[in-house]
């Protein structure tokens, strides 16, 4: 499997991200935000978590306007795969590739913690290392973590079983205790919570290499 | 030719922010304030001299990029 970690400026997740798919059995190539391709052969993109262009107008807004990010926009509308995680989940939201956006935290405070998420859907590449219903332990690191959609989106995901992760106690006020979501074809997923970050024993948890695990093995399968 | 692009919060989507402020205010005894929204101000000094083309052309940058027209909505002025 190989993938791709974006990086911009003000990117600070992307080598946890790069260490993670490694430990998994990826090989990781490392993406500037200025390029204007992919390197070919690409099964992955990872837009990783941070504070692109210093958050700057949106958290994601700017970055989602950046050169790679068109080409990273095409990669899922051909059907690739693209996980974005923090940062990362702001910037999707921002290139549309994923609906509703990521507000202010409800109590107004950056939020450092690591945070009990319920897994809504076990049917994906993703999350195929867990059971629907379980519980997983991750750390949120974000100030602006709060999903918001209007009543019809979020109804459209809960349908399309498009919601990947809940918070299991709301942190951030989002809507429905929503922490992540999938892409209608659920190949893309932007999510808050930081897998990369619970995915070795040293970071103090590992419940996040189930996930990086599962992802090399479905391209393996593929 | 200048142009001011005000960026709103859409009615109805929660502004913890303008709650804040409102919550200092009222803090302050500011009282009777009924309520706060906070939102910004982007200032354009444009090339463009004819008002009705630089209002759409703004129009397209505001939706592009300076407004996510998910939760927020803009005013344009040009000045």
């Amino acid at each position: 499997m190989r993938v791709g970690v974006v990086v911009f400026p003000g990117s600070n997740c992307d080598r946890d991200l790069a260490v993670a798919f490694k430990a998994a059995g990826a090989d990781v190539t490392m993406v500037w935000h200025k390029d204007t391709a992919l390197p070919t052969g690409l099964d992955m993109i990872g837009v990783p978590g941070g504070f692109s262009f210093g958050d700057y107008l949106r958290c994601g807004a700017i970055a989602a306007q950046s050169p790679i990010c068109r080409a990273v926009v095409d990669h899922a509308n051909s059907g690739g795969y693209v996980f974005g995680v923090c940062n990362g989940f702001q910037i999707l939201t921002e290139t549309g590739l994923l609906p509703g956006a990521l507000l202010r935290n409800a109590n107004l405070k950056y939020i450092c913690k690591t945070i009990p998420l319920t897994v809504e859907n076990a049917d994906s590449a993703y999350t195929s290392g867990y059971s629907k219903g379980e519980q997983v332990m991750f750390p949120i690191a974000h100030h602006d973590g709060n999903y918001t959609a209007d009543a019809d989106t979020v109804a459209r995901l809960e349908d399309g079983g498009r919601v990947a992760f809940r918070y299991s106690e709301n942190p951030n006020g989002s809507t429905a205790d929503i922490a992540g979501i999938f892409s209608k074809n659920r190949r893309v997923l932007g999510m808050m919570p930081h897998p990369e970050r619970a995915a070795d024993a040293r970071h103090g948890g590992t419940d996040g290499q189930a996930l990086f695990r599962a992802l090399v093995s479905a391209m393996q399968d593929a | 030719m200048k142009a001011r692009v005000t960026v709103m919060l859409k009615n109805g989507v929660l502004d913890p922010q303008g709650e804040a402020v409102h919550h200092a205010l009222d803090a302050l005894g500011f009282d009777g304030v009924n309520g706060v929204r906070q939102g910004k101000v982007i200032m354009l000094d444009l090339a463009e001299t004819d008002a009705a083309v630089a209002e759409k052309t703004v129009g397209k940058m505001c939706e592009k990029l300076l407004a996510n027209t998910v939760i927020e909505s803009y005013s344009i002025e040009i000045l």
